[in-house]
């Protein structure tokens, strides 16, 4: 079936298979590579994207399903200029990330998190966080990470 | 102020935050455009004679490229003949499979022995189109009794490898008389278990490989690119110099990405074999089939002492199940034999183990291989001890700690640790945490009947890093007529930093800044010789390599220096602040490193060293865990979590303690969640991430990170490993907690994961128990 989604501010439409995940579309289609798959369970996270601004598995819909809707994914999370994201330089200050691969999905479900609550509790980042598995830090430096992060939005 | 030991944030992270690493997966390199996805089609049973294959209709099915077999592999060298008898146990190489009776096939032949042993491989144009083709591919079972219980592996009714007449790949040490533990006036012993876990890291297995005028090319996400060539080299009968391997950026390993395994010698072959590129990236169900598990032992454990808290005697004796094929043979219970006492002074010290085949994936290494599993066995022990006599677990391990005098030490399990200052580690964590309120409040809830029960866990450990410090580790420093310098590493990263720290022993050395160079790593074409990463090793071998290397072309930098300023040698300096040379005194007469490297002549500026000398070093530490238990539905909460994790002069404060946190994370795990499960079948019932349960962030707390740094005597950085310290000391930690938090009913052990279901099971039956005592 043909396909439009809105990615990282451009359109993107393809001819694609029905049973096509979004994931695979963001991969094989639009040729965006950070966005990782880590389970086929829906229980990583690695694959999370922004979906009209809320944060989603992208393994767990359809590409058919965000026909006509508007992705973000850690690609298109910096400015126009390459200014980075305020969870993007709080990751990196804050050592959020060690071999990278939940980082990508990681990053946009804080970024959904911050959007909803902009001044979370660290147990509130916790919790935001459990849909989203990381082996390599113990979450310790990421929720540092997010609290910063929204520190420096102004949240806290 | 020199750059070395200060908190510098890393160099790999821009291109990870915003565009993402490149995995296997992700490689868009031109030999790999339109390669073909491989799919494995792999035992769904844990034992079985294999009667048939027909590939015909998966052969059919739309966009398959090859289905293959076992009949399909004609094309490879036999295995070499395997050494004659059994294998002596835990010698300090890298994995060990073992050949004859026990060889692992790469394609199951006539029988499969685990669920996930690869049978089929079916190539595709896409990877839904290889899902629907291999479930067209019709394997003939016929079923054996499966080998799951380590007693009846023992007993070996089923026997899984008929050849070798046993399923006891490996037998150390002997039967114990008992004359060890004479002269104690309390012995205590008990049957524990470390349970099998799975490594999870986020990045399955994954492989792809082309094959083009004769070279073979293969992308392997590794631990070990250049191991991984010349294992490939040798299952294909290759000169290595006809085979390169490139280790892209790897989505976490853990030890279980140590080489190359069957699935990726399979996945290689496919290219050469059908002159097609192929790719495969494994689904995270296959992957906890299809990757090695770690741990799996059972351990019974004896100690003895005096009344008044001197631990005189101490016997450990494992079973390591190994699963299916013996790829490490006995070397995981070795390490265990090794470490077996700990940082305790002990006099008398027994260890002995056997390997057993069972029908589960094989077992390997998984961050700590062997540490974790002697650490918490001793931690278990001693708190046993401690509980026998009546005395706090603290004093029992102050009174037996090693002291600083006696370094270096000879343990009672054959190791001779360099440095430490164990006692000064547990007082260092004790006060940090406030222990004596701990035991206060503790006191109040048990007083008071309190639902929520706490508990404090201790555990003191020392491990060993760097076992095969011999095997040494490689590198090259280049100095560039552009001011900039290259580092190619034979060490090999998977998310430790090892590009932010290599670039940081550059500058500290050259006063070269650090993003002006660039490390090179895991690229066989680059860095021929090289071992990789494994066993903590990575900053005490191949960051010393780095700085000899760095010195070595700092002393040719002098000479070529003093011909350009017309002095002699011996009156140059390097400014490493400012990263120029100059007459001593006379910053006027400076030269740039640029202006240097381009007066050195064709061969520039560049020097090779394999660092060979070092030693196996022994970090150690403390860990302080407190829990908070329900006692009305058993479920335990891990609130607070105190380290001291000494492992020598460290160079990254902020990747250490990286490194100890994920560590923590995954030991705490392990004591409270994780267990790769099997029914009597040898059906994993643990197969997916709903089911296995990975700690989440919800279920962590932050943890508090004492610092501490006794210098490693036998490399010039003064380093030690730190990769593995968290699951070593924080798995028995959060352990004792547990235990600790429901002592007073009465229990003395619980096994892991201290799941909600255990401990409520176990405080109802030490309830019943009092009960029945006071109806009496």
């Amino acid at each position: 079936m043909n396909v439009t989604v809105t990615v990282n501010g451009s359109q993107v439409e393809a001819e694609v298979p029905d049973r096509t995940l979004l994931v695979h579309f963001l991969r094989d289609v639009a040729g965006l590579t950070a966005t990782n798959i880590g389970c086929d369970t829906s229980s990583c996270g690695a694959c999370t994207v922004l979906l009209d601004g809320r944060s989603v598995k992208s393994c767990t819909m359809l590409a058919a399903q965000a026909d006509g809707r508007s992705v973000v994914t850690l690609e298109g999370l910096a400015d126009g200029d390459g200014e980075l994201h305020a969870v993007q330089r709080a990751f990196r200050a804050e050592h959020g990330l060690q071999c990278g691969f939940c980082t990508p999905g990681m990053v946009m479900a804080a970024v959904s998190l911050l959007s909803e609550n902009p001044d979370p509790s660290e147990a509130e980042v916790r919790t935001a966080l459990e849909g989203n598995l990381c082996r390599c830090t113990g979450y310790h430096n990421i929720v540092r990470a997010v609290l910063a992060a929204a520190g420096e939005r102004g949240g806290r | 102020m020199s750059i070395l030991g200060t908190r510098v944030v890393r160099t790999e992270d821009p291109l990870l935050l915003t565009v993402g690493g490149t995995y296997v997966d992700d490689l868009r390199v031109p030999e790999l455009a339109g390669a073909a996805r491989v799919t494995f089609v792999r035992s769904p049973v844990a034992h079985a004679l294999i009667t048939g294959i027909d590939v015909a209709a998966a052969r059919e099915a739309p966009g398959v490229v090859a289905v293959l077999t076992v009949a399909d592999i004609d094309d490879l060298p036999p295995p070499p003949p395997a050494p004659e008898g059994e294998p002596p146990p835990g010698s300090e190489a890298a994995p060990l499979p073992m050949g004859g009776p026990w060889a692992e096939p790469l394609l199951a032949v006539d029988r499969v022995r685990f669920v996930g042993e690869p049978v089929a491989m079916v190539l595709t144009d896409d990877t839904y189109a290889g899902e629907d083709a291999a479930e067209l591919v019709s394997v003939d079972y016929e079923p054996l009794p499966a080998v799951v219980d380590l007693d009846a592996a023992v007993g070996g009714e089923t026997l899984l490898f008929p050849a070798a007449g046993t399923n006891v790949a490996v037998t150390a040490g002997g039967p114990a008389d008992g004359s060890a533990f004479d002269g104690c006036d309390v012995v205590v012993e008990r049957t524990i278990v470390n349970q099998r876990l799975a490594p999870v890291s986020m990045e399955g297995r994954a492989t792809a490989a082309s094959w083009a005028d004769g070279k073979l090319t293969v992308w392997v996400s590794t631990q070990n690119a250049q191991i991984s060539r010349f294992i490939f080299a040798g299952a294909f009968g290759l000169d290595p110099a006809a085979i390169r391997v490139v280790a892209p950026d790897v989505g976490g390993a853990f030890g279980a990405k140590i080489g190359a395994d069957r699935d990726a010698i399979l996945v290689a072959w496919a290219a050469k074999h059908t002159g097609r590129a192929v790719r495969w990236v494994e689904t995270r169900s296959e992957n906890l089939v299809g990757m090695t598990h770690g741990r799996a032992q059972r351990q019974h454990i004896k100690i003895g002492g005096t009344r008044d808290g001197r631990i005189l005697a101490y016997r450990n004796e494992v079973i390591q199940d190994t699963g299916a094929y013996p790829r490490m043979s006995g070397f995981l219970p070795f390490l265990t034999g090794l470490m077996a006492s700990g940082p305790y002074d002990i006099g008398h010290v027994e260890t002995a183990n056997r390997v057993v085949v069972t029908n589960t994936t094989p077992i390997s290494a998984y961050r700590g291989a062997g540490r974790p599993e002697a650490t918490a066995a001793v931690e278990r022990a001693v708190d046993l001890f401690a509980a026998e006599i009546g005395m706090d677990p603290a004093e029992v391990r102050r009174i037996n700690l090693v002291p600083p005098d006696k370094f270096p030490y000879s343990s009672g399990g054959g190791a001779v640790y360099d440095s430490g200052e164990y006692v000064k580690a547990l007082d260092q964590v004790l006060t940090a945490a406030g222990y004596e309120e701990l035991r206060a409040e503790q006191a109040r809830r048990r007083e008071r009947g309190d639902p929520l029960q706490l508990g404090i866990g201790l555990a003191s450990y020392v491990e060993i890093t760097a076992a095969d410090a011999a095997g040494g580790e490689t590198a090259k420093v280049m100095v560039h007529d552009d001011g900039t310098a290259t580092v190619y590493t034979g060490s090999s990263a998977h998310g430790q930093g090892h590009h932010t720290a290599w670039a940081m022993l550059v500058q500290g050395e050259l006063g070269i800044p650090m993003e002006r160079v660039t490390v090179l790593h895991g690229d066989t074409d680059l860095v021929p010789l090289g071992t990789g990463t494994y066993a903590s090793r990575s900053l005490q071998l191949g960051g010393t390599a780095v700085h000899l290397a760095a010195v070595d072309v700092k002393e040719q930098a002098r000479a070529v220096a003093a011909d350009l300023l017309e002095a002699s040698a011996p009156d140059l300096e390097l400014d490493t602040e400012r990263g120029v040379w100059q007459v001593r005194g006379d910053p006027a007469s400076s030269r740039t490193w640029a202006e240097v490297a381009a007066h050195a002549g064709p061969d520039g500026l560049a020097a090779d060293a394999n660092f060979t000398d070092g030693q196996p070093t022994f970090p150690f530490g403390t860990h302080l865990a407190v829990v908070e238990l329900d006692t009305e539905t058993g479920k335990v909460a891990l609130i607070r979590h105190v380290t001291v994790d000494d492992a020598g002069t460290v160079l990254n404060p902020l990747l250490a303690e990286g490194q100890r946190h994920g560590g923590i994370a995954q030991g705490a795990a392990q004591a409270l969640l994780e267990e790769m499960v099997y029914d009597a079948d040898g059906n994993p019932v643990t197969g997916t991430l709903v089911d296995y349960a990975i700690v989440t962030a919800a279920e962590l707390p932050s943890f508090e990170l004492l610092s501490s740094e006794t210098p490693a005597t036998s490399n010039p950085l003064g380093a030690k490993g730190i990769g593995e310290a968290g699951t070593i000391g924080a798995t028995p930690a959060v352990q004792n907690a547990v235990v600790d938090a429901v002592s007073h009913l009465g229990i003395r052990h619980l096994d892991m994961p201290a799941t909600p279901a255990r401990v409520w099971a176990a405080i109802n039956e030490a309830t019943a128990r009092t009960a029945t005592r006071e109806g009496q």
